[in-house]
């Protein structure tokens, strides 16, 4: 038996020995490991084995997967995994993400359960034997990473049943507090398993306490029973020096729909990659999203679709607002497989760039495989349009104002997606509170 | 009130100069037709008065109570009571019709030094107006222009002129493209908005709109300058004999 696998010459991680050693502490420490009381540490240990032999995605060549995304400076970073100590201080965290009392608010801080209210049927992850099943470790530099370090305690298992209408929306909230030391890592797993018939709305919330550099992993993976019906938002504002990769992928049998609306702000490197897999027909799969990035923000759209059943519709939907120096990349793709007949697909990501450094890469795919669907794709970079200032400003709102309204007119058609009013509500402060840096880096249009 | 004078102007970043000196005085209460053949410039003229960032003024000048508006911004134009019904209003999505009328209404007021309309007794003149304009409701639920047909922006176009309530109102083929209805619609809109304090300047290219409006002196626009000016008679006399005879003296001048 070799604990330690050998050093892969083709691991591409400058810090692979130090992430070794924390996986090693924490495979130690953690309670029940390596007794058999832990479900989870053969996918763990694959996990690394995996990681150990691939690294971070960093190639530049050849790297179609994360062609505009370069990781380099994160390889860079000493990051640090293990279970710090949290401060855990509800008021500030309820000045970050919107708690109402009819949600169930579930609070992670750097990884640990430390607030709950409400009735969401939850459970650690650990007591999901399906865990690992949708989100691949193997290829994936990221989920190996965060399923390496899978904990014992902490994660979300969520299990709705068809007996019960969940009315509350569950709110997970994943906090970092940085100012333990050092750049942390933070894996947040997820495990939702919808029944047959059940219908649920999930709210994942990603922010940071502290300004700091830090990583965060979620890895959230999704069953969606007949019928099932899931309105997942998904809201992501960590620290503009922070890195954030997720990972969300999703089942979908027969007559489900699963409908996901995304809206980023924060990191300095973003990615959502999300990938919905209609197994059974008639499912529907609805992947909306907004981004907004200023400064020298990255935001990574890695969305995916594949029809492996007939009668499925699908609908890929993003929309950017870029400004700065800032970068997006949008990459599209839908699968149709073989015999997934009558399929209806649809794809589309409009941005709106606000000054001349902004930049956006769209990279649509279709691969389809059957002949009898309709598939339709476009995509759009654009600056705000010339004449609809001139139509705004000459009612007498100057060019701020008018440039500010179209800005969340652009937007509001996403926006208006998220029916929660509470998280409507929020989203649209949230946006108004970033307006001014948005402008502040726009540079495109001067009507003087 | 507006006063234009020797204006000539181009297409802004190019050399193409398409008003080549134009005079014009609109006093208080006067309703003036611009009338002209596609290309004479008199969609331009409108536009400029408006401050249209495309076009820039090259030489002249226009004025609105004796002061300069040429380097006024287009919000600083609609402040001063100028408002423009545009012949191509632009579609704005995510932007409701009153949302943005009320913010151009309390742009206004407050640039005047008045205090901002009540909500409520913005939304009765805002409802108020809807009806008597006869604009679908369903309209006014969607974003500004977004899916409307060109009746339904003109009809807009001819709510946000009352509501904003301008001194100096410009309209810009206004009837063009309208079915009866609609332009019975915005001829009821403008003759009910005439005053001795306002004034209108009406951009067209037919008589249509004229016969419902009628207006005091009407301008015959040909190749960037006013070549004719006369009563509400010039009109009829326009109608009967198109602009084939201005076209041929303008080729004969050169």
């Amino acid at each position: 038996m070799t604990l330690n696998v050998a050093v892969m010459p083709k691991n591409t991680a400058r810090h692979l020995a130090r992430y070794r050693d924390d996986w090693h502490h924490l495979a130690e420490h953690q309670e029940g490991y390596m007794s058999g009381a832990d479900a989870h540490h053969e996918l763990r240990r694959a996990a690394w084995e995996e990681f150990e032999r691939i690294g971070f995605p960093v190639h530049r060549r050849g790297n179609e997967l994360w062609k505009y995304t370069d990781l380099r400076q994160v390889d860079r970073i000493d990051f640090r995994f293990g279970d710090w100590d949290r401060h855990v201080d509800l008021a500030r965290i309820a000045e970050l993400v919107p708690m109402p009392e009819e949600w169930s608010n579930l609070v992670f801080v750097n990884g640990s359960l430390e607030h709950s209210s409400g009735d969401a049927p939850l459970t650690r992850i650990q007591a999901c034997d399906w865990v690992g099943e949708l989100a691949d470790y193997r290829s994936n530099g990221f989920v190996a990473l965060a399923t390496a370090f899978l904990r014992i305690r902490g994660g979300s298992y969520l299990q709705f049943d068809r007996p019960r209408e969940y009315v509350r929306p569950v709110h997970i909230i994943h906090v970092i507090d940085g100012s333990v030391g050092g750049p942390i890592v933070d894996n947040p797993r997820v495990a939702v398993e919808m029944g047959d018939g059940s219908r649920a709305t999930l709210i994942e919330s990603h922010v940071s306490l502290t300004d700091d550099v830090h990583m965060t992993l979620p890895v959230v993976e999704i069953k969606m029973g007949e019928g099932a019906e899931l309105s997942h938002y998904r809201y992501q504002d960590n620290s503009e020096k922070s890195f954030h990769f997720a990972t969300t992928r999703v089942l979908q049998e027969a007559n489900s729909n699963y409908r996901s609306t995304s809206f980023s702000v924060g990191s300095d490197i973003g990615r959502n990659d999300v990938f919905t897999h209609l197994v059974g027909e008639y499912a529907e799969s609805t992947l909306h999203g907004v981004y907004l990035t200023t400064n020298r923000q990255h935001q990574d759209n890695e969305i995916s679709t594949t029809h492996a059943a007939p009668h499925c519709t699908s609908d890929q939907y993003y929309k950017g607002v870029l400004s700065g120096r800032s970068r997006a990349v949008f990459s599209g793709k839908i699968t149709v497989e073989r015999g997934a007949q009558k399929t209806d697909a649809n794809q589309k990501d409009l941005n709106l760039l606000l000054s001349h450094g902004a930049e956006v890469d769209t990279k649509p795919s279709l691969e389809i495989y059957a002949d009898d669907v309709k598939c339709a794709h476009g995509a759009t970079a654009g600056h705000v349009d010339e004449d609809t200032l001139f139509y705004l400003q000459s009612r007498g709102v100057d060019y701020h104002t008018a440039q500010a309204m179209l800005i969340r007119g652009f937007a509001a058609e996403i926006l208006s997606e998220f029916e929660d009013n509470e998280l409507h509500a929020f989203l649209e402060n949230q946006l108004d509170e970033l307006m001014p840096a948005l402008q502040a880096a726009s540079d495109t249009i001067g009507t003087a | 009130m507006l006063k234009i004078e020797n204006l000539h102007a181009t297409v802004t970043d190019s050399d193409e100069v398409i008003l080549k000196g134009i005079d014009l005085e609109v006093s208080p209460g006067e309703v003036h037709a611009i009338m002209g053949p596609n290309g004479s410039g008199k969609s331009t003229l409108a536009n400029v008065l408006m401050g249209k960032p495309s076009y820039t003024v090259s030489e002249g000048d226009i004025t609105v109570d004796g002061e300069s508006i040429v380097e006024m911004m287009p919000d600083e134009r609609a402040h001063l009571g100028l408002f423009l019904a545009m012949q191509y209003p632009s579609e704005v999505p995510g932007v409701r019709p009153w949302q943005f009328l009320k913010a151009a209404k309390d742009a206004i007021d407050d640039a005047n030094g008045q205090k901002k309309t009540s909500v409520r007794q913005f939304s009765k003149l805002f409802d108020e107006k809807v009806e008597e304009i006869g604009i679908n409701l369903d309209l006014i639920k969607r974003s500004l222009n977004e899916g409307f047909s060109g009746g339904e922006k003109k009809r807009n176009e001819m709510l946000q002129m009352q509501v904003l309530d301008p001194r100096i109102a410009i309209m810009d083929e206004t009837d063009s493209g309208l079915d009866i209805d609609a332009l019975q619609a915005v001829a009821d809109g403008v003759n009910k908005m005439r005053s001795p304090e306002r004034s209108f300047v009406i951009v067209t290219h037919y008589q249509r709109l004229l016969h419902f409006v009628h207006p005091d002196i009407v301008h015959v626009l040909v190749d960037g300058k006013i070549v004719e000016t006369g009563d509400a008679s010039l009109a009829e006399k326009v109608e009967q004999n198109g602009y084939r005879d201005y076209l041929a003296a303008q080729r004969n001048g050169k």
